[in-house]
């Protein structure tokens, strides 16, 4: 009753209710909102089930003339798959660099606990002199200015997480390869970023989804015709009268990313939201 | 070197010259590969928070399209204090983080237990927790704002259903903080489990063995074996809880936007306004050092209690 496979305590039936009564909480409301983005505007309001299904909002939503927002999906894979990119490169170069040189601690400490306050700090702090610099260099509202940022909220998780890759790296195998006269940036090339890939590639998932999601800087820093997925969504739920149907179907398209990498990144989530503090 | 002999057609001079650039590269190989997230990292966080003193004692005004600086340095402090919404906001924040995080705290241990102790499912479980995690914020709003919605909501047709009065939820001052917090509770439970399972799972099977045959019951080895176990994992958890906690915005902007009145109005928000709605950057400023300064003594103080929670785990 208690170990029998000997990993853990079994689950009495509390234990099994609870899981399941968990698992419908989670599942249940993107069901609710796939099912009202499926239903006409009339449908939703009078609660009707069953329906009849229409694809209609999603061809409002995409297709509409007074609808951006196959624009903002540009914007949105613009912005994520350019600021990851960069991030990769900005955080590997960096991530191998303090591990690998003999940086003074100050460098090196001071860089990791610098991007640790950085990281933990509302972005809305620096909202306001972000706003006030891009509007100076003549960068509000375009794109450039959200890759940028969007590589600097997302530099540390990169740099982080490389880190206890790059740890991982036997010193005595770079240390084979400088004796054979392999200089320093090949063997980063050749060698610790091939044996880093499993941590590019989470610290790459992690970048694109945040960077796909991240809603205050899109907020404050484009307009029209620069707005990004979220910032769209959200300009949805201000209107007088708001399209919920239009909303929910938006909505549903926003989270396509997230349900495809749930699949792809599950064993990296975990340590690339703790920074590599939790394996 | 290798790309020299793998280019045999190049002239000797080219090939000299490609070898001294390569050579370059690799010498100062150290320099350049800390130096671009330097520079970002100068320009957009150090930078911005010079600039983030400077304007906290100044007021800025926007004439023709133009910022006027003036140098008001007791203007901004004055403001603090007439400023009624602030006291509100503090106190919803640390309302919204406290209960939040506790809620989420002992949901998502729970969880991880139980979902240890199934035989199978235990993947498809994980999978699904990732879920809320990886949506955008935004679209977890506009998700909930469907589901509170007064007229046609789900829980205000099961409430009605039920021959029970519909809710307000989102929109009487008693029950919007409550109806936020549940939203980050459903949010937040997932990684909270996907964290403590983790370590749930890495527990030695033999100590819950040995305590079986040694006749310790169920809530025995909960209460002497696991939960001692699982410390460090709960403090990590909690730590970026936490933190994670007071730096939401994006729900809570499409839920309520801090209203009715000021009853959902966080610290976060507040900022927004004052930077964006009220344009005033100068107090804006104050403010966001002050939450600056508030983040950092956090993590001063969290680091060093960590550290003596993990030295106790070790010694007992």
């Amino acid at each position: 009753m208690m170990t029998g496979s000997g990993t853990t305590i079994r689950a009495g039936v509390p234990g099994r209710v609870y899981v399941a009564l968990a698992l419908f909480a989670i599942v249940g409301p993107f069901v609710w909102i796939l099912t009202a983005s499926f239903k006409h505007q009339i449908a939703i309001y009078a609660g009707q089930f069953p329906f009849t299904p229409t694809l209609s909002n999603y061809a409002d939503v995409l297709f509409g003339r007074r609808s951006d927002f196959a624009g903002n999906i540009a914007n949105s894979l613009v912005v994520a798959a350019s600021s990851t990119a960069l991030v990769l490169i900005v955080g590997a170069l960096a991530a191998y660099s303090l591990h690998r040189f003999r940086w003074p601690t100050w460098v090196s400490a001071g860089f990791l606990a610098w991007t640790l306050v950085f990281h933990m700090v509302p972005v809305l702090t620096l909202l306001g002199p972000w706003y006030v610099a891009f509007r100076e260099l003549g960068l509000y509202d375009t794109r450039a200015a959200l890759i940028v940022t969007h590589v600097t909220i997302n530099l540390p998780m990169t740099v982080w997480l490389l880190r206890t890759f790059f740890r991982e790296i036997p010193p005595e195998i770079l240390e084979a390869a400088h004796v054979d006269g392999c200089g320093p940036f090949d063997a980063f090339r050749r060698i610790a970023l091939p044996i880093a890939l499993p941590g590019l590639i989470a610290a790459g998932i992690l970048a694109f989804v945040f960077s796909w999601n991240e809603f205050p800087i899109a907020l404050t820093l484009t307009s029209r015709t620069t707005a990004t997925v979220p910032v769209a969504i959200a300009r949805f739920a201000q209107q007088y009268e708001i399209q919920h149907a239009q909303m929910a179907a938006a909505s549903v398209i926003s989270t396509i990313p997230a349900v495809i990498l749930m699949f792809l990144g599950q064993r990296f989530i975990v340590s690339g939201l703790t920074l590599g503090a939790v394996k | 070197m290798r790309d020299a002999a793998a280019l045999p057609e190049m002239t000797p001079q080219r090939r000299g010259a490609r070898v001294a650039i390569g050579q370059l590269i690799d010498r100062s190989f150290r320099y350049w590969s800390l130096l671009p997230a330097a520079l970002l990292f100068a320009a957009l966080t150090l930078y911005p928070l010079l600039n983030l003193l400077r304007m906290s004692v100044s007021t800025i005004a926007f004439a023709n399209g133009a910022e006027v600086w003036t140098f008001t340095p007791l203007r901004n402090f004055e403001a603090l204090t007439t400023d009624d919404v602030l006291r509100p906001a503090v106190v919803n924040t640390i309302v919204f983080v406290v209960v939040s995080v506790v809620i989420e705290m002992v949901l998502g241990v729970a969880l991880a237990i139980a979902v240890a102790g199934l035989s199978r499912a235990k993947r498809w479980v994980r999978t699904v927790a990732i879920l809320p995690i990886l949506v955008p914020p935004v679209a977890i709003g506009s998700m909930w704002k469907l589901m509170y919605n007064y007229d046609f909501g789900i829980f205000n047709q099961a409430l009605v259903a039920l021959g029970a009065m519909p809710v307000n939820w989102l929109g009487s001052t008693s029950v919007a903080l409550a109806s936020v917090i549940a939203v980050d509770v459903w949010h937040w439970v997932p990684f909270v489990f996907l964290i403590l399972f983790a370590a749930v799972e890495g527990i030695p099977p033999d100590l819950l063995e040995a305590a079986h045959v040694d006749g310790a019951t169920r809530a025995q080895m909960l209460r002497f074996i696991v939960l001692p176990l699982l410390r460090p994992a709960i403090v990590v958890a909690f730590l970026f809880r936490a933190i994670l906690a007071f730096k939401v915005f994006d729900e809570v902007f499409l839920l309520t936007a801090g209203g009715p009145g000021t009853s959902t109005e966080l610290v976060n928000l507040h900022l927004y306004k004052v930077f964006f709605e009220q344009n005033r950057l100068g107090y804006g400023a104050l403010l966001s050092l002050a939450v600056i300064a508030a983040i950092v003594a956090f993590l001063l103080v969290s680091s060093r209690v960590a550290l003596a929670v993990r030295r106790n785990g070790h010694s007992g």
